[in-house]
């Protein structure tokens, strides 16, 4: 086991996959001789060499379509949208195409490609570098979206997104980068694209969240067990698939659901899984579900104090779990 | 005055900065903007410019030194008393002499509630990739937390007032609960779902949710009594040596009955009074029109149906007996719904026939075979056993000839059909063979006394012995 960041489970895990497989590589903006502006990929043209590490103009559109070329071809890219703001020129070749290549080629085309996406807010990036973009993906059947909390789940999952044969949305907390330090297993491991993990027990309500939400989750669960509060926090890790299973079982043993993102609360994963414990778990509730998310204001402001009001936090979560309890 | 200069924020995603380079030293006159320190991150290495004018007091992170965003790293005499918006006021400094004492340095840990250093997670424990391995892991690590509490930062304070709200804005549950227009008896669907599955009363249990609304624990605890023994296996005899007793599980029916059975005999004082009846006209109507009946009805024609039909216009000639006890007063009721007691193979089943004074001879027949079947294959409804205002129990059919019934709480009596048997009567100073039936009634001695309930019985007896050949049965 080794200590380390979530950048560094991030590194870690591509510089193992490049080893291990010579038809991965990774492409973007500024991951060449910069390494990347976050260090994702810091040291890796070194090692691999311009061939497999491609820094690539400002146009995330080529990024993209270059990359479904490739791995149409076979090869298994990892394109890097510098920040999740930057996604939208490249949402024709991820929904358009890559999401129905396989479903439209009835299997003839395979997408084995990682799309990696910095995303979130809480780091005062304002307008252009903190937008949640998961919700968009996450309606897009054809695509796998994952989102790592942890380390040991970011280099797991990646790890897992690379071999795997379907596009995938792989979005990186940018708060979480250098904020979350882990335990990291040393040897060679995968975590499994789909499974739920709950992070703490609990059975008097159910907290569902994922990223970054997910640690103020277990902050506010934490400060609620000295009121006698013992709430289970499910960290989703994969979006879709969703883990519909766990959501479940832990709705109909507490009977309480909260749901909480920082992406828009308006058509967000949280709807979703509203609707699927309404659906499936409706004679266990024992309260209103509850969702607990980012306002539906256009972006993320950047002044500290409308950003803070914008996040979640463990105050705002905990107020919600103690309402929650004593319903 | 005195200010300390922090570690600004330098970059997204970077979190601490190490301490590069010291642009000026102890003493020097520092402009406003002018570069004062050089912070290095694993992103970027980049000059601080200073926020404030002033002289540079004393360094607090010296070259090297790796600290978080938000923390003191020097202190400033500055010019002007407003002080710009990012330095921290020093709470005591000396106006001039700059090398004089100089106050600690706050804490390295961030001042200020907004800074996210505050939930700086230091060792996300890594745990299962499925939930199965996860839950033992976090189990364990939760049964530590509780022998030893694990060193966290304090508590954050709490937020804006401003965040909250705008946030709670977000959620209509919240606004439902906050104008309390919610009324206590909604119950949840996991509270209806317990209730059907454990045939209870919701009205019975005390809630301790918002607004005094009954939750899913409280009906749990409800319960508990009456689960425990059922879930827990019984003790297998054969590890005693000698088992000379045994002990069956409760199950919930049984406790339920048993329940009501307590509240009533401790709750209601019993009084008990028997007449007999000579049915003679009545057992001749039936023999007469049983196999009649039966082809017409496809069901058989008992006593019962003419029981219920004397009592239900009994209780309307005596409406203290179709009624119930309110402490501070008495509530007659309007409808005359009579519960049959049926023995299900679960327990004792009280299923109601509601208005049972506007059913012919004939109706309250189907009724009885409906409800008694029904009762039999556990297909009642809720309906079927609410609403009940005076309960008559068929002893007679378990061969009874006197019984001493406890009254179904809240109702104000119960009355027992014994067996129909022939006796010897006296009838003008002569003895005749008759057929003959008692009628038993327990009631309830704080409605009625003997003079109402006498009358009751009486009214009974006398609507049962008219009963001859020309007795309408539809």
């Amino acid at each position: 086991m080794t200590e380390m960041t979530v950048i560094e489970a991030v590194r870690s895990a591509l510089r193992e996959e490049m080893e291990r497989d010579e038809r991965v590589f990774v492409m973007g903006e500024d991951v060449g001789q910069r390494g990347g502006v976050f260090l994702a990929t810091q040291g890796l043209i070194e090692d691999f060499g311009p061939q497999r590490v491609l820094d690539t103009p400002l146009a995330e559109a080529s990024i993209m379509g270059i990359a479904l070329g490739a791995a149409f071809r076979g090869m298994r890219p990892i394109p890097e949208v510098q920040f999740s703001d930057f996604v939208w020129p490249s949402v024709n070749q991820l929904i358009g195409e890559a999401a129905r290549a396989y479903y439209g080629t009835n299997g003839a085309l395979k997408v084995p490609m990682t799309v990696r996406i910095p995303y979130g807010g809480g780091i005062r990036g304002g307008l252009f570098h903190s937008q949640n973009v998961e919700a968009l993906f996450f309606h897009t059947p054809g695509l796998l979206v994952v989102t790592p909390s942890t380390p040991y789940e970011a280099k797991g999952l990646l790890k897992s997104a690379i071999r795997d044969d379907n596009p995938v949305i792989f979005l990186e907390h940018k708060k979480t980068y250098r904020l979350v330090r882990g335990e990291v297993p040393d040897d060679d491991y995968t975590i499994p694209i789909g499974p739920a993990d709950i992070k703490r027990v609990g059975g008097d309500v159910t907290v569902v969240s994922y990223g970054l939400a997910m640690h103020y989750c277990l902050a506010a669960a934490e400060a609620v067990a000295a009121d006698g509060i013992a709430a289970e926090v499910v960290d989703l890790r994969t979006l879709k698939p969703l883990d519909t299973a766990t959501i479940l079982a832990s709705v109909r043993k507490t009977g309480k659901l909260l749901i909480v993102h920082e992406d828009n609360i308006s058509g967000g994963i949280g709807a979703e899984i509203a609707a699927l414990a309404a659906d499936e778990a409706f004679e266990y509730l024992d309260a209103p579900i509850a969702r607990l998310c980012g306002p539906d204001v256009p972006t993320m402001p950047f002044a500290q104090t409308l950003e803070d009001a914008y996040m979640p936090n463990p105050e705002a979560i905990a107020s919600e779990l103690r309402r929650l309890a004593s319903y | 005055m005195a200010q300390f200069i922090e570690l600004p924020h330098v970059g997204e995603s970077v979190v601490e900065g190490t301490i590069g380079k010291w642009l000026k030293q102890p003493g020097d006159r520092v402009e406003r903007y002018d570069p004062l320190v050089e912070v290095v991150t694993d992103k970027v290495t980049m000059e601080v410019p200073s926020p404030v004018a002033g002289q540079l007091l004393r360094i607090i992170a010296t070259e090297g030194e790796t600290v978080p965003m938000g923390a003191a790293i020097a202190e400033v005499e500055t010019d002007e008393r407003a002080t710009p918006a990012p330095a921290v006021q020093a709470a005591a400094a000396s106006p001039t002499a700059p090398p004089a004492p100089v106050p600690p340095p706050p804490p390295a840990t961030p001042a200020t509630s907004t800074t996210p250093m505050s939930y700086l997670i230091t060792n996300a424990q890594p745990v299962g990739p499925t939930g199965g391995s996860a839950v033992e892991a976090l189990a364990q690590e939760t049964a530590d937390a509780t022998s030893s509490p694990p060193v966290k930062p304090a508590a954050p304070p709490p937020p804006p007032a401003v965040a909250t709200q705008l946030v709670d804005a977000t959620n209509p549950a919240a606004h439902a609960d906050a104008d309390g227009e919610r009324p206590a008896h909604r119950l949840s669907p996991a509270v209806r779902r317990l209730a059907r599955e454990h045939q209870l009363d919701v009205d019975r249990i005390t809630g301790t949710g918002m607004g005094g609304r009954v939750t899913r624990d409280d009906v749990l605890r409800f319960l508990e009594p009456a689960a425990g023994p059922a879930t827990v296996p019984v003790p297998a005899p054969v590890s005693e040596t000698i088992a000379d007793e045994e002990r069956l599980a409760i199950t919930p029916v049984r406790r339920m009955i048993a329940e009501a059975m307590v509240r009533s005999a401790s709750q209601i004082p019993h009084a008990w009074s028997m007449v007999e009846v000579d049915i003679n006209g009545l057992v001749a109507l039936r023999n007469r029109e049983r196999d009649a009946f039966r082809q017409r009805e496809g069901i058989n024609l008992t006593y019962l149906p003419f029981a219920l039909k004397a009592v239900a216009g009994a209780l309307k000639d005596n409406p203290t007996l179709n009624a119930s006890w309110g402490d501070d007063h008495i509530v007659l009721k309007r409808r005359i719904n009579l519960g049959i007691a049926v023995a299900a193979p679960t327990g004792l089943v009280v299923p109601v026939i509601h208005d049972a004074d506007r059913l012919s001879i004939a109706g309250l027949a189907h009724a009885i075979d409906d409800l008694a079947g029904r009762a039999r294959s556990g297909a009642l409804r809720l309906e079927d056993v609410q609403g009940g205002t005076f309960t008559v129990n068929n002893t007679g059919a378990l061969g009874s000839s006197i019984s001493g019934p406890i009254i179904n709480h809240p109702q104000a009596g119960i009355l027992t059909t014994e067996a129909v048997q022939q006796r010897p009567v006296v009838i003008n100073e002569a003895i005749a063979i008759r057929w003959m039936m008692n009628l038993c009634l327990s009631f309830d001695h704080r409605i009625n006394d003997g003079e109402e309930s006498g009358g009751f019985l009486q009214s009974v007896k006398r609507r049962l012995e008219a009963v001859d050949g020309d007795t309408p049965i539809y």
